[in-house]
Order: structure tokens, then C-alpha cells, then sequence
């Protein structure tokens, strides 16, 4: 299958009053027509900065200060901004964290859709678009009258299903959904997961599923990236990295996940606190919490980079020539 | 095999609730006068023996905070008995039938753990003095003492060495230390009986099981009892030894922690536990799917509530028996 989002060495800083942060270093992976790609790691590692970078939506002190980001063949590094408009929503598009208490609260659900709707076909007529917004409704499983109600009259679910349904109203090939779930409850959380799953099916669509719940991304994609201090640590396919993870971070996230299924175990916490990305990190970035470290992590000048260690599946060279288990 | 921290269960009962109800009146306008009634807590039974986690589980809105709120006085509840095991006198006692002094009593031996570690403490105060205030509202030690008393607990709650954190604001440490002051603050009047309301739930994965280990670790020192509130099971399991699952402001299944993840009756406590991710992508989940509004109607048309024993001290509630107990 072929690629339909390439991203090579992106790199990107927030400039702050003290001093650069490194928010992304050096990522690079590609998504595939159809496949949903998973990036999991702890807050601050980078995950939403990647994700808000594909879109060039950033904060204004965000900087790209390197890489390309090739979407169906298009160089979004560096696109104008009347470009990336046509690219975002009517080629990407997002569901950002909390994004249900985006709503507008004085304009019905409906009017909302059919503005993103206007904005990028103003060909399609009003009850053309009325009639996508009551199949895109069925698709994640609202009724159709919801179109005609504000959001206060709605539950944090309805709100959520109704974001997914305008997150797909101009037709997007890719959908980038960051943390969709993460203000509801398990039930909710299930159904809307259910949901996401059977549109992207249905449609065809590649999936960026952004989240720090190693059991949801287990479930919701085909592959993987860990992301550790602003870079990826380790990436593959999510069945390989779950049975034979290679980093010592990806070994802590799955020790420290509780889960129903299977004998009680005892859980791994996992010390201390990501690092600063202000100061640079000299060696390996995981090594001041890694629970086993070697004398050759602390090396300052250990040169670090993925490497090979399965079929599709890469590791960081540091934990991956690591011999200590 | 178990490795885990939870404990053994010894026998007596440190809080016994009986038909615990909880009704707010809401008016539908401003000068409506019809008035609404939202049964948040419906008819709850339960009983924590000393030394035990129970966990309190359910969707959003089932009534388990009110069920905590009305249990430690936060809120009056509307009618039913709480009994609590009052250390001085040895027994029982009603917390309806408390004067001043066994108010604080009950309050000193029964503390709370809230949700939000940034909500839950004063941002203008020290860590010191937001660890000692308990101490000085219940009067307790002397001033001196008291300071030695805080750089104990901190120590006990793993934020080591304590002069680091004595002067410090609470936007000044992490989430996760955040969350350790809180305990600590409850753990300094050595109670009994803690409430934790979603205590992990804000926290990242990886701090979140550091917390759960040393609650589980503080019980079993301390002698502390729980009442753990949350709506992820795969948390609960790692915290209680028995599990009471809330649907709608009732408990429809309790049970012991394993019988009630392999073995559960109710429609609902299915659902639940079939909606729990699982962190292994070769397993496929089998969603159970049940039509609330119907499940809803059954359990108001049969209001009289009678939770079944199916052995092992599994309770089952029962709304229409032939319905729920063929397949087990």
C-alpha cells in the first residue's frame, strides 16, 4: 500500500523567554492509505506538538526549524498558508483533546458542520449538505435531530460523536485524533472507540491515534510509535513492539498498565519525571530513569538514532544494543 | 499467584450502611414549582470490614461521589443508617446519633482523597501548613509536635528529604507529589477509614501506579481502610479486595475482587467489564452490549431491591431473576 503521509527528520522548537524547547527531534515515520498509526508516551513528550506540526498549527513561538512533511505528495514544510487551508480539513483533519468544549454554545450543532462544510465546497448546495451531515450523524451513531440542537443540550459523548462526524464532513483521507477519549468514562469511551473504528473501516480512512493509554492504543491501531523527550524511541507494528519491546522506556509504559485480563500481576512504577527540553540531554534521555541502566547510557557522546531490530520495527541504538535485561 | 499488596481480610466491620438513600429536588425553572426529584443515591447496602478496599465502581453520574459525600457527612443524606466502629467506645455507633464530640471523633477517624491534586490544595499556603491544618483544627499535639509530626508523614509518603518540600507552594512540585501532600494531609490524623475518589485519574501512567503502591503499602502499615472510587475496574482490581458495582444510584453486583471479574451476573457489571481496554493487541474484545432504557425499566419496575447470595459472598441484585441467573 502506499504512503499517504511522509514525514522525514521533522524537527520543531518553541522559542520561550528561557530559552529554545526542543519539542520534536528529529521524527520520522510514515502512515500508510487506510492504516492507524498510534503515538503513545507520557505528557510533554511530544505527542500533540507532532501531531499540531502535521497541520502547521502550532503555537505562534513554534518553530520547524528542519524536516518535510510530504502529505499525497505535497510539501507541507514551508506551504502557504492559503495552500494549507485547502490541506486542512479537506485532506487532514483533527480531533483535538477536549475538543467537545470547542463547540460554539449559541449556534445549533448543524449550522457548525454545515460552516466547516461551505468553507470547503461552496459548490454543494444546503440540503446537499444537510443530507451528509444526517449520513456522517448515522455513521457515529447520533440521531439525526441533533443537528438542530446547541451543545448544552448535549452529553460529553453526543458532543464527541458530533466533533468525529465534522471532523469527517469534507472528506478527509486522514484523521488526526488526539486524545478523543480521554474526559470520558469507560463506557463512553468504549462506544466512541467502536465508532471511530467502524468510520475508519467503512471509509477507508489512515488514522493518527494520539493517546498515553497504552491499552487503548493497543487496540486502535496497526502500528506504533513510542515517544520519549521529543523523539521517537521506538516504532513498529503494535503486535511486534507489545510482544518483544525493545526500548527500556516502551518496557516501563507496558509494566506500569493495569489490566483485567489475565493473572494479577504486580505493576512497575516508573521514577522520577521526563526531562526538561530546555537543557540539551547529553547520551541517552531515558537513562536517569531507566531501571537498568549501563555505564555506557551516561556516555555523553553515545550517538543515538533507530536502528534495526525486527521486521518494520526499529529501536533506539542505545537501549536496543543494550545487554542488561 | 498474587503478589500484589492487598491484604488479608480480617472480620469486624468498620462501616456498615444500610439502605443509604440520596434525593436532590430540582425545579425545571426559575419560578417553576414543579419540583424534580433526582434519586442520586437509591437504596445502597454495604459494609467495609476493617482492614479491606472496597471499590466503588460505575459510569459518570451513577451516584458514586454522592454515595462518599453522604457516607462522611459532606452532604445530609435523605434517609437510611450509616454505623461506624468507634475506636473509643468499641462499638457501632449511628452517625445520626452523634453529639459534638463524637462528630469529632467520626471526622477524625474517617478522611477523604480527592480527585484533582491542583483543586484540592490551597495554592497560598505551604506545604507544611496545608499538611498540618488538620492537626491544629482538631487540636491535636502540641505546636511543637506537630511540625515533627508533618516531617514524619512526608517522609512516611516517600517526598524525602522533607526540609525540601516544608517551605514549597504546591505549583512549585509535580502532579504525582501533589497527590502524595494530599495523602499525606489525610494520613496525619491517622484514620481508620479513607475515602479516595478517583485519586489517580489526573495522574500520568506512569507516576499513577507509584501512588497506588504506596496506598496499598500506607493500608498495610497504617492499618487503613478504603473505600476506592473509580470507573476504571482494571485500576480497581489492582486496589480492592471486593468490588461493588453502581448502576443508576444502586449497587447491582458485589463481590470479591477475582469472582467478580471472572464470574459476574448482572447485565450491566458485564458491560463494564467487557468495555475495559486491554492492553494486548492480539486479543480481541467481545463488547457485551445491553439496552439501558430497558434495563432501566426493569430495575424500577421491582423497586423492592434484594441482592441474592450465589455463594462466596457474591451479591447479585435481583430485578427479574429467571432473566439473569440462567447462564450462571
Amino acid at each position: 500500500m502506499s504512503n499517504i503521509l511522509e514525514v522525514k527528520n521533522l524537527t520543531m522548537h518553541y522559542e520561550t523567554i528561557d530559552g529554545d524547547v526542543d519539542a520534536v527531534k528529529n521524527v520520522s515515520f510514515n502512515v500508510k492509505a487506510g492504516e492507524s498509526f498510534g503515538i503513545v508516551g507520557e505528557s510533554g513528550c511530544g505527542k500533540t506538538s507532532v501531531a499540531m506540526s502535521l497541520l502547521q498549527l502550532q503555537a505562534e513561538n513554534g518553530k520547524i526549524s528542519n524536516g518535510s512533511i510530504l502529505f499525497d505528495g505535497l510539501e507541507l514544510v514551508g506551504m502557504s498558508e492559503n495552500d494549507l487551508r485547502k490541506v486542512r480539513w479537506d485532506g487532514i483533519s483533527i480531533v483535538f483533546q477536549g475538543a467537545m468544549n470547542a463547540w460554539n454554545p449559541v449556534v445549533k450543532i448543524g449550522e457548525q458542520i454545515r460552516e466547516a462544510m461551505r468553507e470547503h465546497s461552496p459548490e454543494s448546495s444546503k440540503s446537499q449538505n444537510t443530507l451528509k451531515i444526517n449520513e456522517l450523524f448515522t455513521m457515529v451513531g447520533l440521531d439525526s435531530s441533533v443537528a438542530d440542537r446547541f451543545p448544552h443540550e448535549l452529553s460529553g459523548g453526543m458532543k464527541q460523536r458530533a466533533i468525529i462526524a465534522l471532523a469527517l464532513s469534507c472528506d478527509p483521507k486522514l484523521v488526526i485524533a488526539d486524545e478523543p477519549t480521554t474526559a470520558l468514562d469507560v463506557v463512553i469511551q468504549d462506544q466512541i472507540l467502536n465508532e471511530i473504528k467502524k468510520v475508519q473501516e467503512l471509509l477507508g480512512l489512515s488514522l493518527i491515534y494520539i493517546s498515553h493509554d497504552i491499552a487503548v492504543i493497543a487496540e486502535m491501531t496497526d502500528k506504533i510509535a513510542v515517544m520519549y523527550a521529543g523523539s521517537i524511541v521506538e516504532i513498529g507494528p503494535t503486535e511486534q513492539v507489545f510482544k518483544f519491546p525493545k526500548h527500556s522506556y516502551t518496557r516501563s509504559l507496558l509494566d506500569s498498565t493495569p489490566s483485567i485480563r489475565g493473572e494479577k500481576k504486580k505493576l512497575r512504577s516508573l521514577e522520577g519525571e521526563p526531562p526538561s527540553l530546555i537543557n540539551k540531554i547529553d547520551g541517552c534521555s531515558f537513562s536517569p530513569r531507566c531501571p537498568t541502566p549501563t555505564n555506557g547510557c551516561k556516555n555523553q557522546s553515545i550517538e543515538m538514532g533507530l536502528v534495526k531490530v525486527g521486521n518494520d520495527h526499529y529501536a533506539d541504538k542505545c537501549c536496543s544494543e543494550c545487554t542488561s535485561e | 499467584m498474587l503478589t500484589n499488596a492487598v491484604r488479608n481480610v480480617p472480620v469486624n466491620n468498620l462501616i456498615e450502611v444500610r439502605n443509604l438513600v440520596k434525593h436532590f429536588e430540582v425545579s425545571s425553572g426559575l419560578f417553576s414549582r414543579n419540583k424534580k426529584v433526582i434519586k442520586a443515591v437509591d437504596g445502597v447496602d454495604f459494609d467495609i470490614k476493617a482492614g479491606e478496599t472496597l471499590g466503588l465502581v460505575g459510569q459518570s453520574g451513577c451516584g458514586k461521589t454522592t454515595t462518599a459525600r453522604s457516607l462522611c457527612l459532606l452532604d445530609p443524606k435523605t434517609s437510611g443508617t450509616v454505623k461506624f466502629f468507634n475506636p473509643d467506645s468499641q462499638k457501632m455507633d449511628s452517625i445520626d446519633e452523634l453529639d459534638d464530640d463524637g462528630i469529632r471523633v467520626f471526622r477524625r477517624n474517617m478522611q477523604m482523597i480527592f480527585q484533582d491534586p491542583y483543586e484540592s490544595l490551597n495554592p497560598r499556603w505551604t506545604i507544611k501548613d496545608i499538611i498540618k491544618e488538620p492537626l491544629d483544627i482538631h487540636n491535636i499535639g502540641a505546636l511543637n509536635d506537630r511540625e515533627e509530626a508533618v516531617v514524619e508523614i512526608l517522609r512516611t509518603v516517600g517526598l524525602t528529604p522533607p526540609e525540601n518540600y516544608l517551605s514549597r507552594y504546591p505549583h512549585e512540585i509535580s502532579g504525582g507529589q501533589r497527590q502524595r501532600v494530599s495523602i499525606a494531609r489525610t494520613l496525619i490524623m491517622k484514620p481508620k477509614f479513607v475515602i479516595c475518589d478517583e485519586p489517580t485519574s489526573m495522574l500520568d501512567v506512569s507516576i499513577r501506579i507509584s501512588i497506588m503502591d504506596l496506598m496499598l503499602n500506607l493500608a498495610k502499615d497504617l492499618d487503613v481502610s478504603y473505600l476506592y472510587i473509580t470507573h476504571d475496574l482494571a485500576v480497581a482490581r489492582y486496589m480492592c479486595n471486593r468490588i461493588a458495582v453502581m448502576f443508576n444510584g444502586k449497587i447491582v453486583e458485589i463481590a470479591d475482587t477475582e469472582d467478580l471479574l471472572q464470574n459476574p451476573i448482572h447485565p450491566y457489571t458485564k458491560r463494564l467489564i467487557s468495555s475495559i481496554p486491554i492492553p494486548d493487541p492480539s486479543y480481541k474484545r467481545e463488547r457485551y452490549q445491553i439496552n439501558y432504557d430497558e434495563l432501566d425499566k426493569i430495575i424500577s419496575k421491582n423497586p423492592d431491591k434484594k441482592m441474592i447470595d450465589i455463594g462466596n459472598e457474591h451479591f447479585v441484585a435481583t430485578h427479574d431473576t429467571k432473566e439473569y441467573f440462567i447462564e450462571s
